[in-house]
């Protein structure tokens, strides 16, 4: 009986449900077998890039879609409550990991599960609710769900399941299989606010047939680690360091990630009306300090966390003039897609597009980087944010101008005739133009993940002078810096931490030390930062073999022609890093 | 000279958020810092018309000096 206790609490299982068995959904639980070891990406890649065939369609029965707290979820280890979805991306058509915030991971994790993955397709045109609790896993038809906006899919699970339960969902677009649909996850305090945003894995739920995992672990334990003792103390070590480090621990609980849009915009570095130069003139009205400041007057929320566990509290609340909710505090990313890259500088219409994106599911960064290419081709006015609006609304109705904006800023650039779209491997660039900020350049071109600014996260050694500095602005040196972080967020993202403890990590040996420490007492391991760093090579070593087999060649290792041979403003610099050196990232 | 100043974040509290001032020719980005009372350490990240500049970067005249605390995102 004990045994069978702890091996429940000790995250070791995996589920699969085939949504095209005969009969109906098919529930297996095995063991960990060749997969025991990863968690996170590190999981969700080595189930991708064993089981998916990479010349399959995304939205066929032959795509897997692949659920995974990371390797310290589930555990008291702070920041330790990140979620990451695989598959094969309908976006990029290569291979996808999806990182998402809220309450899902930690609570899958002391479930006992590993890995959720869902298989196959269904026949019928039904929609699915999955609920997995202590008891078990059950799966049923619900098509009064279908079409629901995520607020009102939550708000439906909370009353038939009660108010201590974590949902995963899509919304409409998830539904309507569109490339920019994303997977919600709930927040502390129930609310869909946190997304794996990027690269359609909400289609890929769609195509089979799930809308929501209601996850409840009432009456489930913590994941005990193997030394209790080691593991108390360095998590009190990895929480001290977060708190010392001045990013960590002042600048993203008091402004969060909008922050940088003021740096960003006087860095020369801040794309505007779609890449078109590099500072805006609104940027101070939508900066971090002027939402913290409104979000304070409103009674909303400057400071926040989005899991359980969280010590940086990056997040915020965000009240509508009425002091009513309307949104999380919209990210820094989000602002600017929706914001100066659409030459839109109004806060309350932001935050508007904010809450819209969260309901319809959508990825913000997609969403908007789309809205901005349509500008450029004339559907709507820079900077006419009631027309930004309606067409967010298009593709929550699914119209056929919807379908199209649904379909990303690539597949759009093309119906409209946009020459100048900036995307790579069909993924929309997020918010630092790679003209004055090169190092992340490398990563947009480089990364298995396509144009993704989490995964290598040059912008801080470029911009914000953590983990040394190197002059965004010339292509030395910007090989190397990609690289590195490349690894070492592979090798985060599998841990199941946030990938802002990397700005205390990098900065802070001892807080790296915290973390290896956290791994090796809670899993009796003696792993040293080679061992980390092998980690996230074996990681991103997966992700290009699925990729070279899915077709892709150094030719997708590449910016769009025209960031090499049109110079941004105010620095008039243009991406020079050469192709070669592109080619030599992955070199070890 | 002239010069305009920005400040970011943190380091509006009991400053400003942007300020013209006069400076003798010859300036550096330190004699500005010690003027307005930030510590080394909290001037984290200093920009001249948007360039990364260091403490004893030589002010111009029509120059703005952009000065952020530690901070960060993503």
């Amino acid at each position: 009986m004990l045994n069978i206790t702890l091996w429940r609490c000790s995250m070791d299982k995996i589920l699969r449900i085939n949504m095209g068995a005969e009969g109906g959904p098919k529930i297996t639980v095995t063991p960990l077998g060749e997969y025991a070891g990863f968690g996170g990406r590190a999981m969700t890649t080595a189930i991708v890039s064993k089981e998916v065939p990479p010349l399959c369609h995304p939205l066929s029965s032959e795509n897997k879609l692949v659920i995974a707290p990371g390797m310290l979820s589930g555990t008291v280890a702070a920041m330790s409550g990140r979620l990451s979805v695989g598959c094969k991306s309908p976006l990029t058509g290569g291979i996808k990991e999806s990182n998402s915030g809220g309450q899902a991971a930690q609570v899958i994790g002391r479930l006992g599960y590993a890995a959720i993955v869902l298989e196959g397709k269904p026949v019928t045109e039904d929609l699915y609710k999955i609920v997995i609790n202590k008891d078990g896993v059950k799966i049923s038809v619900d098509n009064s769900l279908k079409m629901l906006p995520n607020y009102d899919l939550v708000a439906k699970m909370k009353t038939e399941f009660g108010d201590k339960i974590s949902c995963i969902s899509i919304g409409p677009a998830g539904e309507m299989k569109m490339n920019i649909a994303s997977i919600a996850c709930t927040d502390m305090e129930l609310r869909p606010t946190r997304h794996a945003g990027r690269g359609g894995v909400g289609a890929v739920m769609g195509s089979k047939g799930v809308k929501t995992i209601v996850l409840d672990d009432t009456g489930m334990s913590m994941r005990a680690p193997k030394d209790p003792e080691k593991f108390k103390d360095a998590n009190k070590r990895f929480v001290d360091g977060l708190k010392q480090h001045p990013v960590t621990g002042q600048a993203l609980p008091a402004f969060g990630t909008n922050v940088l849009t003021n740096i960003l915009s006087e860095a020369g570095g801040y794309p505007t009306y779609n890449f078109k130069q590099g500072t805006f003139a609104g940027a101070s009205k939508i900066s971090g300090e002027t939402m913290a400041e409104l979000e304070t007057k409103r009674g909303g929320m400057p400071t926040h966390g989005c899991h359980r566990g969280c010590v940086i509290r990056c997040s915020g609340v965000y009240n509508d003039k009425d002091g009513h909710y309307l949104t999380k505090q919209p990210e820094y990313e989000t602002v600017w897609a929706h914001g100066g890259n659409c030459g839109i500088d109004d806060i309350d219409s932001i935050a508007m597009l904010d809450f819209l994106d969260d309901n319809f599911g959508v990825d913000t960064i997609e969403m908007g980087a789309t809205i901005a290419v349509a500008m450029d081709a004339g559907i709507a006015k820079f900077g006419d944010a009631e027309a930004a609006i309606d067409l967010v609304k298009e593709v929550g109705k699914g119209s056929h101008l919807g379908r199209i904006l649904g379909g990303g800023a690539a597949v759009t650039g093309k119906v409209f005739g946009v020459e100048r779209v900036p995307v790579v491997k069909g993924q929309a660039m997020p918010a630092y133009d790679p003209r004055a900020v090169k190092g992340v350049g490398v990563t947009y071109a480089t990364s298995p993940m396509g144009a993704d600014h989490t995964a290598g996260y040059a912008v801080a050694t470029n911009i914000l002078k953590v983990g040394g500095f190197i002059d965004p602005l010339v292509a030395e040196g910007q090989i190397e810096l990609s690289r590195n972080l490349q690894i070492a967020t592979a090798a985060i993202d599998s841990t199941g931490m946030c990938i802002f403890i990397a700005f205390a990590v990098l900065d802070q040996p001892e807080t790296f030390q915290a973390l290896l420490d956290l791994l090796n007492a809670f899993y009796g391991l003696n792993l040293t930062g080679d061992g980390f760093i092998a980690l996230g090579q074996k990681v991103l070593s997966m992700e290009r073999d699925f990729n070279a087999r899915a077709g892709f060649t150094s030719q997708q290792d590449r910016l769009p022609r025209y960031f090499s041979t049109e110079s941004l403003a105010p620095h008039n610099v243009k991406f020079d890093v050469k192709d070669e050196d592109l080619d030599k990232v992955f070199n070890w | 000279m002239h010069i305009q100043i920005k400040l970011f974040a943190t380091l509006r509290k009991d400053r400003f958020d942007t300020d013209q001032r006069e400076y003798t020719a010859g300036t550096t980005v330190l004699v500005v810092l010690n003027d307005l009372v930030i510590p080394e350490g909290e001037a984290a990240i200093i920009f001249v018309n948007g360039k990364h500049a260091g403490t004893d970067h030589v002010m111009l005249d029509g120059d703005t000096l952009s000065i952020f605390p530690p901070i960060g995102g993503g």
